[in-house]
């Protein structure tokens, strides 16, 4: 059973990504609203797949995903945001995340990119 | 800024939002025809999502929309629990993923905030002073839903 994180500020996708995994062999570890308590989050629970968003309160995905790489160095990352621009994937890929689904997505869509992350 | 560039902006965020419902299996948006809102009266539905817009561009966009449709569209994403805090939490989410999705068109420098989400009370809804505000009727089945694109 893979160990998922999930990193919203919305609850409404929070609990959609944890639905869409409850019926894939993923078992949710932890959630968190933002970087800060994220980067809580995963010193407790070490996952091994990370799905975080960009636009957060307090501590936004690009300032938190070096730190959770750092923390979490088995854990793959996969940033859901509706930034849609290339920089923005570009960069987050740079600053540690492994793949990038853009919001908003449908179950099958995250299905496919958390397998392809997977296998990686 | 030129007329077609007003036009191509206001298509980025009618296609945003097509695309949204598209994703969630709510075909057939209608897409009503665009006009000029005074920015001392805005118009809200029941919830509204507010985007603060910085960098290239200024000022804000907002999704606003009826209680029923933020309902419909809570059930088309598998979630049962139709709560005020459930709604008020989309609206928000709508409106950050119409407001994120248009970087596609006017890249990275396009900064949007996280979303500020209304009940009611459109006296809460600042719209910037001296900036044509847009809006976009939607239409998706009975319900109405409005994008107002406020940008310098």
């Amino acid at each position: 059973m893979k160990r998922l994180m999930i990193v919203d500020d919305s609850m409404v996708i929070r609990r959609r990504i944890s639905r869409t995994h409850g019926l894939d062999g993923y078992a949710v570890v932890g959630t968190a609203e933002d970087g800060i308590n994220a980067i809580e989050v995963a010193r407790e629970t070490q996952p091994d797949m990370i799905t975080i968003d960009l636009t957060m309160p307090n501590m936004d995905g690009p300032e938190a995903i070096p730190v959770l790489a750092s923390l979490c160095p088995q854990a793959r990352i996969l940033v859901v945001s509706a930034l849609s621009d290339k920089a923005t994937a570009i960069g987050a890929l740079a600053s540690g995340a492994h793949g990038f689904l853009c919001k908003p997505f449908t179950d099958q869509e995250l299905r496919d990119a958390l397998l392809e992350l997977a296998q990686d | 800024m030129s007329k077609n560039l007003e036009q191509d902006t206001i298509e980025v965020f009618i296609n945003s939002l097509a695309h949204f419902y598209q994703q969630l299996g709510l075909d057939e948006v209608e897409i009503g025809v665009p006009y000029l809102l005074d920015s001392n009266h805005p118009i809200v539905e029941d919830y509204t999502g507010i985007i603060g817009i910085s960098g290239r561009r200024k000022g804000c966009v907002y999704y606003t929309c009826p209680q029923a449709l933020l309902s419909y569209i809570l059930l088309a994403m598998g979630e049962k629990d139709v709560t005020t805090d459930h709604l008020c939490d989309l609206v928000g989410e709508i409106a950050n993923t119409i407001a994120g999705n248009a970087r596609q068109a006017f890249g990275a420098e396009f900064m949007i905030s996280v979303p500020v989400v209304i009940k009611g009370e459109p006296e809460k809804v600042s719209l910037p002073k001296n900036t044509r505000c847009v809006v976009i009727p939607t239409k998706w089945k009975f319900y109405q839903s409005i994008i107002v694109v406020a940008l310098e």
